[in-house]
Protein backbone atom coordinates (compact mmCIF):
# COMPACT_ATOMS: atom_id res chain seq x y z
CA UNK A 1 0.00 0.00 0.00
CA UNK A 2 1.26 3.45 -0.85
CA UNK A 3 2.03 6.06 1.78
CA UNK A 4 -1.13 8.16 1.87
CA UNK A 5 -1.41 9.99 5.14
CA UNK A 6 1.02 11.56 7.61
CA UNK A 7 0.63 11.54 11.37
CA UNK A 8 -1.70 14.20 12.77
CA UNK A 9 -2.99 15.01 9.27
CA UNK A 10 0.18 16.91 8.35
CA UNK A 11 0.48 17.94 4.69
CA UNK A 12 3.40 16.45 2.74
CA UNK A 13 5.13 19.82 2.45
CA UNK A 14 4.33 20.92 6.00
CA UNK A 15 6.83 20.96 8.89
CA UNK A 16 5.97 19.85 12.39
CA UNK A 17 5.08 22.57 14.91
CA UNK A 18 8.01 24.92 15.54
CA UNK A 19 8.92 26.90 18.64
CA UNK A 20 11.91 29.27 18.69
CA UNK A 21 13.43 31.51 21.33
CA UNK A 22 16.71 33.35 21.82
CA UNK A 23 18.59 34.39 24.95
CA UNK A 24 17.62 31.28 26.91
CA UNK A 25 21.06 30.74 28.51
CA UNK A 26 22.13 33.89 30.40
CA UNK A 27 25.74 32.69 30.87
CA UNK A 28 26.37 32.42 27.13
CA UNK A 29 27.34 35.24 24.77
CA UNK A 30 24.47 34.13 22.58
CA UNK A 31 21.91 31.34 22.91
CA UNK A 32 18.76 29.88 21.43
CA UNK A 33 16.17 27.14 21.76
CA UNK A 34 14.59 25.55 18.70
CA UNK A 35 11.90 22.90 18.89
CA UNK A 36 10.34 21.12 15.92
CA UNK A 37 7.74 18.49 16.78
CA UNK A 38 9.22 16.45 19.64
CA UNK A 39 12.83 17.34 18.79
CA UNK A 40 14.29 20.14 20.89
CA UNK A 41 17.73 21.80 20.68
CA UNK A 42 19.56 24.30 22.82
CA UNK A 43 22.54 26.17 21.40
CA UNK A 44 25.01 28.34 23.29
CA UNK A 45 27.74 30.48 21.77
CA UNK A 46 30.85 31.36 23.78
CA UNK A 47 33.29 33.71 22.13
CA UNK A 48 35.08 34.95 20.23
CA UNK A 49 37.45 33.93 23.01
CA UNK A 50 41.07 32.85 23.41
CA UNK A 51 41.89 29.53 21.86
CA UNK A 52 43.96 26.99 23.76
CA UNK A 53 46.08 25.00 23.10
CA UNK A 54 47.92 27.60 21.06
CA UNK A 55 48.87 25.38 18.14
CA UNK A 56 45.19 25.36 17.15
CA UNK A 57 45.21 29.13 16.69
CA UNK A 58 45.00 30.67 13.23
CA UNK A 59 46.74 34.05 13.08
CA UNK A 60 44.78 35.07 9.97
CA UNK A 61 41.25 34.53 11.28
CA UNK A 62 39.11 33.13 14.06
CA UNK A 63 37.90 29.56 13.94
CA UNK A 64 34.46 28.06 14.52
CA UNK A 65 34.11 24.99 16.71
CA UNK A 66 30.78 23.18 17.02
CA UNK A 67 29.85 20.38 19.35
CA UNK A 68 26.62 18.40 18.93
CA UNK A 69 25.53 16.30 21.89
CA UNK A 70 22.46 14.30 22.82
CA UNK A 71 21.57 14.37 26.51
CA UNK A 72 21.54 10.85 28.00
CA UNK A 73 17.72 10.82 28.36
CA UNK A 74 16.98 12.38 24.95
CA UNK A 75 16.13 9.19 23.11
CA UNK A 76 12.78 7.47 23.44
CA UNK A 77 14.56 4.10 23.35
CA UNK A 78 17.70 3.21 25.36
CA UNK A 79 19.71 5.75 27.31
CA UNK A 80 22.37 7.49 25.23
CA UNK A 81 25.83 6.97 26.69
CA UNK A 82 27.38 10.32 27.64
CA UNK A 83 30.39 11.56 25.72
CA UNK A 84 31.08 11.80 22.03
CA UNK A 85 30.42 9.05 19.53
CA UNK A 86 31.37 8.67 15.87
CA UNK A 87 27.88 9.87 14.99
CA UNK A 88 28.02 12.98 17.19
CA UNK A 89 31.48 13.85 15.91
CA UNK A 90 30.36 13.68 12.30
CA UNK A 91 27.27 15.78 13.02
CA UNK A 92 29.46 18.33 14.82
CA UNK A 93 31.64 18.52 11.72
CA UNK A 94 28.83 18.98 9.19
CA UNK A 95 27.17 21.51 11.51
CA UNK A 96 30.38 23.53 11.51
CA UNK A 97 30.51 23.43 7.71
CA UNK A 98 26.83 24.40 7.53
CA UNK A 99 27.35 27.53 9.64
CA UNK A 100 30.78 28.71 8.52
CA UNK A 101 29.68 30.29 5.19
CA UNK A 102 27.53 32.94 6.92
CA UNK A 103 30.25 34.04 9.35
CA UNK A 104 33.09 36.49 8.89
CA UNK A 105 35.79 35.53 11.38
CA UNK A 106 38.60 37.58 9.81
CA UNK A 107 38.28 40.14 12.57
CA UNK A 108 39.15 37.59 15.27
CA UNK A 109 42.64 36.17 14.67
CA UNK A 110 43.84 33.51 17.12
CA UNK A 111 40.34 33.22 18.61
CA UNK A 112 37.61 30.63 18.66
CA UNK A 113 33.84 30.84 18.52
CA UNK A 114 32.49 27.85 20.40
CA UNK A 115 28.99 26.59 19.63
CA UNK A 116 27.56 23.98 21.97
CA UNK A 117 24.42 22.21 20.81
CA UNK A 118 22.54 20.09 23.34
CA UNK A 119 19.44 18.03 22.66
CA UNK A 120 17.19 17.33 25.65
CA UNK A 121 14.63 15.35 23.61
CA UNK A 122 14.80 14.00 20.07
CA UNK A 123 12.48 12.39 17.56
CA UNK A 124 14.07 12.73 14.09
CA UNK A 125 15.60 15.84 12.57
CA UNK A 126 17.96 16.61 15.44
CA UNK A 127 20.95 17.86 13.39
CA UNK A 128 18.68 20.30 11.54
CA UNK A 129 17.13 21.53 14.78
CA UNK A 130 20.65 21.98 16.16
CA UNK A 131 21.74 24.02 13.15
CA UNK A 132 18.64 26.24 13.36
CA UNK A 133 19.28 26.89 17.06
CA UNK A 134 23.01 27.48 16.48
CA UNK A 135 22.50 30.04 13.75
CA UNK A 136 20.08 31.99 15.97
CA UNK A 137 22.54 31.80 18.86
CA UNK A 138 25.35 33.17 16.66
CA UNK A 139 23.12 36.10 15.69
CA UNK A 140 22.16 36.61 19.34
CA UNK A 141 25.88 36.75 20.19
CA UNK A 142 26.12 39.76 17.90
CA UNK A 143 28.54 38.21 15.41
CA UNK A 144 28.72 39.68 11.92
CA UNK A 145 26.68 37.41 9.66
CA UNK A 146 25.76 37.44 5.99
CA UNK A 147 22.58 35.52 6.59
CA UNK A 148 20.98 33.10 9.04
CA UNK A 149 21.04 29.37 8.33
CA UNK A 150 17.75 27.46 8.24
CA UNK A 151 17.72 23.68 8.15
CA UNK A 152 15.15 20.95 7.66
CA UNK A 153 15.09 17.39 6.42
CA UNK A 154 13.33 16.52 3.19
CA UNK A 155 12.97 13.18 1.49
CA UNK A 156 10.84 10.50 0.01
CA UNK A 157 8.68 8.04 1.88
CA UNK A 158 7.50 5.28 -0.43
CA UNK A 159 6.08 7.25 -3.39
CA UNK A 160 5.61 10.59 -1.62
CA UNK A 161 8.00 13.54 -1.46
CA UNK A 162 7.93 14.98 2.06
CA UNK A 163 9.31 17.79 4.19
CA UNK A 164 10.52 17.27 7.79
CA UNK A 165 10.41 13.50 8.26
CA UNK A 166 9.27 12.31 11.66
CA UNK A 167 10.38 9.09 13.36
CA UNK A 168 7.62 6.95 11.82
CA UNK A 169 8.68 8.14 8.36
CA UNK A 170 12.42 7.68 8.92
CA UNK A 171 11.73 4.10 9.97
CA UNK A 172 8.95 3.38 7.42
CA UNK A 173 9.27 -0.23 6.40
CA UNK A 174 6.68 -0.77 3.68
CA UNK A 175 8.64 1.07 1.00
CA UNK A 176 11.83 2.97 0.23
CA UNK A 177 12.78 5.96 2.35
CA UNK A 178 15.21 8.74 1.43
CA UNK A 179 16.20 11.08 4.24
CA UNK A 180 17.92 14.28 3.13
CA UNK A 181 18.86 16.83 5.78
CA UNK A 182 19.61 20.22 4.21
CA UNK A 183 20.64 23.63 5.49
CA UNK A 184 20.24 26.79 3.49
CA UNK A 185 21.22 30.46 3.53
CA UNK A 186 17.69 31.71 2.86
CA UNK A 187 18.61 35.08 1.33
CA UNK A 188 21.19 33.62 -1.04
CA UNK A 189 19.31 30.37 -1.72
CA UNK A 190 22.55 28.49 -1.21
CA UNK A 191 22.87 25.07 0.38
CA UNK A 192 25.39 24.65 3.24
CA UNK A 193 24.47 21.14 4.39
CA UNK A 194 23.43 18.26 2.21
CA UNK A 195 23.42 14.63 3.23
CA UNK A 196 21.31 11.71 2.15
CA UNK A 197 20.47 8.20 3.22
CA UNK A 198 18.29 6.13 0.96
CA UNK A 199 17.19 5.86 -2.65
CA UNK A 200 15.81 8.64 -4.84
CA UNK A 201 15.79 9.56 -8.55
CA UNK A 202 17.59 12.66 -9.87
CA UNK A 203 14.25 14.20 -10.78
CA UNK A 204 12.74 13.63 -7.37
CA UNK A 205 15.84 15.04 -5.69
CA UNK A 206 15.43 18.29 -7.66
CA UNK A 207 11.75 18.47 -6.77
CA UNK A 208 12.24 17.76 -3.10
CA UNK A 209 15.07 20.29 -2.77
CA UNK A 210 12.63 22.89 -4.09
CA UNK A 211 10.16 21.85 -1.39
CA UNK A 212 12.97 22.22 1.14
CA UNK A 213 13.72 25.73 -0.09
CA UNK A 214 10.20 26.86 0.75
CA UNK A 215 10.31 25.18 4.15
CA UNK A 216 13.68 26.79 4.98
CA UNK A 217 12.30 30.21 4.08
CA UNK A 218 9.37 29.64 6.43
CA UNK A 219 11.75 28.54 9.18
CA UNK A 220 13.89 31.63 8.50
CA UNK A 221 10.87 33.85 9.25
CA UNK A 222 10.35 32.04 12.56
CA UNK A 223 14.04 32.46 13.46
CA UNK A 224 13.97 36.15 12.56
CA UNK A 225 10.85 36.75 14.62
CA UNK A 226 12.40 35.05 17.64
CA UNK A 227 15.42 37.35 17.38
CA UNK A 228 13.23 40.43 16.99
CA UNK A 229 11.13 39.37 19.96
CA UNK A 230 14.10 39.46 22.32
CA UNK A 231 14.88 43.03 21.39
CA UNK A 232 11.21 44.05 21.46
CA UNK A 233 11.15 42.88 25.09
CA UNK A 234 14.34 44.85 25.77
CA UNK A 235 12.56 48.08 24.77
CA UNK A 236 9.82 47.54 27.33
CA UNK A 237 12.09 46.94 30.29
CA UNK B 1 42.04 35.43 43.16
CA UNK B 2 38.64 36.86 43.96
CA UNK B 3 39.89 38.93 46.89
CA UNK B 4 38.09 42.13 45.89
CA UNK B 5 34.84 40.30 45.24
CA UNK B 6 35.08 38.61 48.62
CA UNK B 7 35.79 41.85 50.44
CA UNK B 8 32.85 43.48 48.73
CA UNK B 9 30.54 40.59 49.65
CA UNK B 10 31.70 40.69 53.29
CA UNK B 11 31.20 44.46 53.48
CA UNK B 12 27.61 44.06 52.30
CA UNK B 13 27.09 41.17 54.76
CA UNK B 14 27.85 43.55 57.62
CA UNK B 15 24.72 45.46 56.64
CA UNK B 16 22.79 42.15 56.38
CA UNK B 17 22.53 42.33 52.59
CA UNK B 18 23.78 40.10 49.79
CA UNK B 19 25.01 41.15 46.36
CA UNK B 20 21.59 40.75 44.79
CA UNK B 21 19.71 42.20 47.76
CA UNK B 22 18.59 38.87 49.22
CA UNK B 23 18.45 37.96 52.90
CA UNK B 24 20.87 35.26 54.12
CA UNK B 25 18.31 32.45 54.12
CA UNK B 26 16.41 33.38 50.96
CA UNK B 27 16.52 31.34 47.78
CA UNK B 28 16.51 33.22 44.49
CA UNK B 29 13.27 33.70 42.58
CA UNK B 30 11.77 32.30 40.47
CA UNK B 31 12.15 28.93 42.21
CA UNK B 32 10.16 26.43 40.16
CA UNK B 33 9.90 22.72 39.40
CA UNK B 34 8.39 21.58 36.11
CA UNK B 35 7.86 17.83 35.91
CA UNK B 36 7.63 15.79 32.68
CA UNK B 37 9.86 18.34 30.99
CA UNK B 38 11.38 15.76 28.61
CA UNK B 39 9.01 13.41 26.78
CA UNK B 40 11.69 10.89 25.84
CA UNK B 41 12.62 10.12 29.46
CA UNK B 42 10.67 7.78 31.74
CA UNK B 43 10.59 10.60 34.28
CA UNK B 44 11.97 14.12 34.17
CA UNK B 45 12.00 17.53 35.79
CA UNK B 46 13.31 20.99 35.08
CA UNK B 47 14.30 23.09 38.10
CA UNK B 48 14.90 26.82 37.96
CA UNK B 49 16.43 28.75 40.84
CA UNK B 50 16.89 32.32 39.70
CA UNK B 51 19.02 32.06 36.57
CA UNK B 52 20.21 28.53 37.38
CA UNK B 53 18.42 25.90 35.31
CA UNK B 54 18.92 22.12 35.31
CA UNK B 55 17.13 19.20 33.68
CA UNK B 56 17.09 15.72 35.20
CA UNK B 57 15.86 12.69 33.28
CA UNK B 58 15.40 9.07 34.30
CA UNK B 59 15.95 6.21 31.87
CA UNK B 60 15.44 2.62 32.96
CA UNK B 61 17.31 -0.53 32.03
CA UNK B 62 16.98 -4.16 33.04
CA UNK B 63 20.26 -5.59 34.32
CA UNK B 64 21.67 -8.51 36.25
CA UNK B 65 21.74 -7.65 39.98
CA UNK B 66 24.98 -7.31 41.91
CA UNK B 67 25.95 -10.71 43.38
CA UNK B 68 25.77 -9.43 46.99
CA UNK B 69 22.20 -8.07 46.53
CA UNK B 70 20.53 -10.58 44.19
CA UNK B 71 17.01 -9.30 44.90
CA UNK B 72 17.65 -5.56 44.67
CA UNK B 73 17.59 -3.12 41.77
CA UNK B 74 19.69 0.02 41.84
CA UNK B 75 20.06 3.63 40.89
CA UNK B 76 22.87 5.37 39.06
CA UNK B 77 23.27 9.16 39.13
CA UNK B 78 25.26 10.94 36.44
CA UNK B 79 25.98 14.63 36.05
CA UNK B 80 27.14 16.20 32.79
CA UNK B 81 28.62 19.63 33.44
CA UNK B 82 27.83 20.80 29.92
CA UNK B 83 30.10 23.50 28.48
CA UNK B 84 26.88 25.03 27.16
CA UNK B 85 25.91 26.03 30.69
CA UNK B 86 29.09 27.71 31.93
CA UNK B 87 32.13 29.13 30.14
CA UNK B 88 34.47 27.32 32.55
CA UNK B 89 33.13 23.82 31.85
CA UNK B 90 34.98 21.75 29.28
CA UNK B 91 34.20 18.84 27.00
CA UNK B 92 35.52 15.45 27.93
CA UNK B 93 35.17 12.89 30.69
CA UNK B 94 33.40 14.00 33.90
CA UNK B 95 35.46 16.45 35.94
CA UNK B 96 35.98 15.93 39.66
CA UNK B 97 33.30 18.60 40.27
CA UNK B 98 30.79 16.60 38.21
CA UNK B 99 31.66 13.40 40.05
CA UNK B 100 31.29 14.97 43.50
CA UNK B 101 27.96 16.52 42.52
CA UNK B 102 26.65 13.21 41.16
CA UNK B 103 27.72 11.31 44.26
CA UNK B 104 26.17 13.84 46.64
CA UNK B 105 22.87 13.68 44.74
CA UNK B 106 23.08 9.87 44.71
CA UNK B 107 23.65 9.63 48.46
CA UNK B 108 20.86 12.11 49.25
CA UNK B 109 18.43 9.72 47.55
CA UNK B 110 19.98 6.36 48.40
CA UNK B 111 20.59 6.96 52.09
CA UNK B 112 17.14 8.43 52.66
CA UNK B 113 15.81 4.88 52.13
CA UNK B 114 12.87 6.48 50.35
CA UNK B 115 13.27 3.84 47.65
CA UNK B 116 12.80 0.16 48.32
CA UNK B 117 15.38 -1.42 46.02
CA UNK B 118 13.75 -4.84 46.58
CA UNK B 119 10.69 -3.60 44.70
CA UNK B 120 12.92 -3.10 41.65
CA UNK B 121 13.56 -6.84 41.48
CA UNK B 122 12.00 -8.64 38.51
CA UNK B 123 13.57 -12.07 38.93
CA UNK B 124 15.89 -12.80 41.84
CA UNK B 125 19.53 -13.19 40.85
CA UNK B 126 18.67 -12.57 37.19
CA UNK B 127 16.84 -9.36 36.38
CA UNK B 128 16.37 -6.10 38.21
CA UNK B 129 15.43 -2.58 37.17
CA UNK B 130 18.23 -0.03 37.16
CA UNK B 131 17.15 3.59 37.25
CA UNK B 132 19.67 5.90 35.61
CA UNK B 133 19.21 9.52 36.58
CA UNK B 134 21.14 11.96 34.41
CA UNK B 135 21.42 15.61 35.34
CA UNK B 136 22.28 18.30 32.81
CA UNK B 137 22.62 21.97 33.72
CA UNK B 138 21.35 24.38 31.05
CA UNK B 139 22.61 27.49 32.84
CA UNK B 140 24.87 27.38 35.89
CA UNK B 141 24.38 30.56 37.86
CA UNK B 142 25.25 28.91 41.17
CA UNK B 143 23.96 26.24 43.55
CA UNK B 144 23.86 23.30 41.15
CA UNK B 145 23.85 21.04 44.23
CA UNK B 146 20.36 21.93 45.43
CA UNK B 147 18.92 22.34 41.93
CA UNK B 148 20.27 18.94 40.83
CA UNK B 149 19.08 17.07 43.93
CA UNK B 150 15.62 18.56 43.61
CA UNK B 151 15.39 17.83 39.88
CA UNK B 152 16.50 14.23 40.50
CA UNK B 153 13.92 13.46 43.18
CA UNK B 154 11.15 15.23 41.22
CA UNK B 155 12.03 13.16 38.12
CA UNK B 156 11.92 9.92 40.17
CA UNK B 157 8.63 10.89 41.76
CA UNK B 158 6.92 11.30 38.39
CA UNK B 159 8.57 8.46 36.46
CA UNK B 160 6.51 5.73 34.84
CA UNK B 161 7.88 2.28 34.04
CA UNK B 162 7.74 1.17 30.41
CA UNK B 163 6.22 -2.19 29.48
CA UNK B 164 8.52 -5.16 29.97
CA UNK B 165 8.08 -8.65 28.56
CA UNK B 166 9.99 -11.39 26.75
CA UNK B 167 13.31 -9.94 27.98
CA UNK B 168 12.63 -6.66 26.20
CA UNK B 169 11.72 -3.18 27.33
CA UNK B 170 9.07 -1.56 25.18
CA UNK B 171 10.08 2.06 25.79
CA UNK B 172 7.26 3.35 23.60
CA UNK B 173 4.60 1.95 25.93
CA UNK B 174 4.55 3.47 29.38
CA UNK B 175 2.61 1.64 32.07
CA UNK B 176 0.85 3.17 35.07
CA UNK B 177 3.53 1.66 37.29
CA UNK B 178 5.23 4.37 39.32
CA UNK B 179 7.89 4.31 41.99
CA UNK B 180 6.81 4.17 45.59
CA UNK B 181 8.67 6.90 47.44
CA UNK B 182 8.37 6.63 51.19
CA UNK B 183 9.65 10.14 51.73
CA UNK B 184 11.00 13.08 49.78
CA UNK B 185 14.61 13.83 50.74
CA UNK B 186 15.59 17.45 50.11
CA UNK B 187 19.12 18.84 49.93
CA UNK B 188 19.99 22.32 51.12
CA UNK B 189 23.51 23.65 50.73
CA UNK B 190 24.51 26.15 53.39
CA UNK B 191 27.55 28.27 52.56
CA UNK B 192 29.91 30.00 54.94
CA UNK B 193 31.56 33.24 53.86
CA UNK B 194 33.45 35.08 56.59
CA UNK B 195 31.36 34.46 59.69
CA UNK B 196 28.02 34.47 57.88
CA UNK B 197 25.93 31.48 56.80
CA UNK B 198 23.84 31.75 53.65
CA UNK B 199 21.73 29.47 51.47
CA UNK B 200 21.55 29.25 47.68
CA UNK B 201 24.90 30.87 46.90
CA UNK B 202 24.98 32.37 43.41
CA UNK B 203 28.03 32.08 41.16
CA UNK B 204 29.70 35.21 42.59
CA UNK B 205 29.22 34.01 46.15
CA UNK B 206 30.53 30.56 45.22
CA UNK B 207 33.82 32.19 44.20
CA UNK B 208 34.19 33.69 47.66
CA UNK B 209 33.25 30.77 49.93
CA UNK B 210 35.12 29.49 52.97
CA UNK B 211 33.12 26.28 53.26
CA UNK B 212 29.82 24.71 52.31
CA UNK B 213 27.71 21.98 53.84
CA UNK B 214 25.07 20.11 51.85
CA UNK B 215 22.38 18.82 54.23
CA UNK B 216 19.90 16.24 52.96
CA UNK B 217 16.93 15.64 55.25
CA UNK B 218 13.61 13.82 55.42
CA UNK B 219 10.20 15.34 56.11
CA UNK B 220 10.46 14.60 59.87
CA UNK B 221 13.80 16.44 60.01
CA UNK B 222 16.00 13.34 60.16
CA UNK B 223 19.30 13.88 58.36
CA UNK B 224 20.16 11.40 55.62
CA UNK B 225 23.34 12.70 53.98
CA UNK B 226 25.95 15.39 54.52
CA UNK B 227 28.83 16.69 52.48
CA UNK B 228 31.26 19.39 53.49
CA UNK B 229 33.12 21.25 50.80
CA UNK B 230 35.37 24.28 50.56
CA UNK B 231 38.95 24.90 51.66
CA UNK B 232 38.33 26.12 55.21
CA UNK B 233 37.17 24.30 58.35
CA UNK B 234 33.86 24.58 60.15
CA UNK B 235 33.36 24.94 63.91
CA UNK B 236 31.00 22.68 65.87
CA UNK B 237 28.79 25.71 66.30
CA UNK B 238 28.78 26.38 62.52
CA UNK B 239 27.70 22.79 61.84
CA UNK B 240 24.83 22.93 64.33
CA UNK B 241 23.57 26.15 62.78
CA UNK B 242 24.00 24.94 59.20
CA UNK B 243 22.09 21.74 59.90
CA UNK B 244 19.27 23.75 61.50
CA UNK B 245 19.06 26.04 58.48
CA UNK B 246 19.21 23.06 56.09
CA UNK B 247 16.35 21.17 57.73
CA UNK B 248 14.23 24.31 58.06
CA UNK B 249 14.63 25.39 54.41
CA UNK B 250 14.01 21.81 53.21
CA UNK B 251 10.46 22.02 54.57
CA UNK B 252 9.64 24.94 52.25
CA UNK B 253 11.32 23.34 49.24
CA UNK B 254 9.54 20.01 49.74
CA UNK B 255 6.23 21.83 49.17
CA UNK B 256 7.31 22.53 45.59
CA UNK B 257 7.00 18.86 44.65
CA UNK B 258 4.32 17.49 46.96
Amino acid sequence: MAYTERLNGRKFDETRKIEAKVGVIPNADGSAYFKIGNTAAYAAVYGPRNLHPRFLQDPSRGILRCNYNMMPFSSSSERVRPGSSRRSKEISLVTEKALLPVLDLNEYPNSVVDVFIELPETEAGSRCAGICAASMALADAGLVMKDLVAAVSVGKVDDKLVVDLDYSEESYEEGHVADIPIAMMPNYEKITLLQMDGLISKNDLKKVLEMGKKACKDIYEIQKNALKEKYADRGKE
Amino acid sequence: MYKDLREHILKLFNSDVRLDGRKFTDYREPFTVETNAVKTAEGSARVRIGKTEVIAGVKVEVMKPYPDTPNEGSIIVGVELLPLSNQNFELGPPSIEAIELARVVDRGIRESKCLDFKKLCIQEGEKVWTLIIDICPINDAGNLFDASALAAIAALKTMKFPKYGNDKIDYKTKTDGMLELKDIPISVTVTKIGDKLIVDADSDEEKAIDARLTVASLSDGTLCALQKGGDYPLTYDDIAKMVDIGVEKAKDIRKLIT
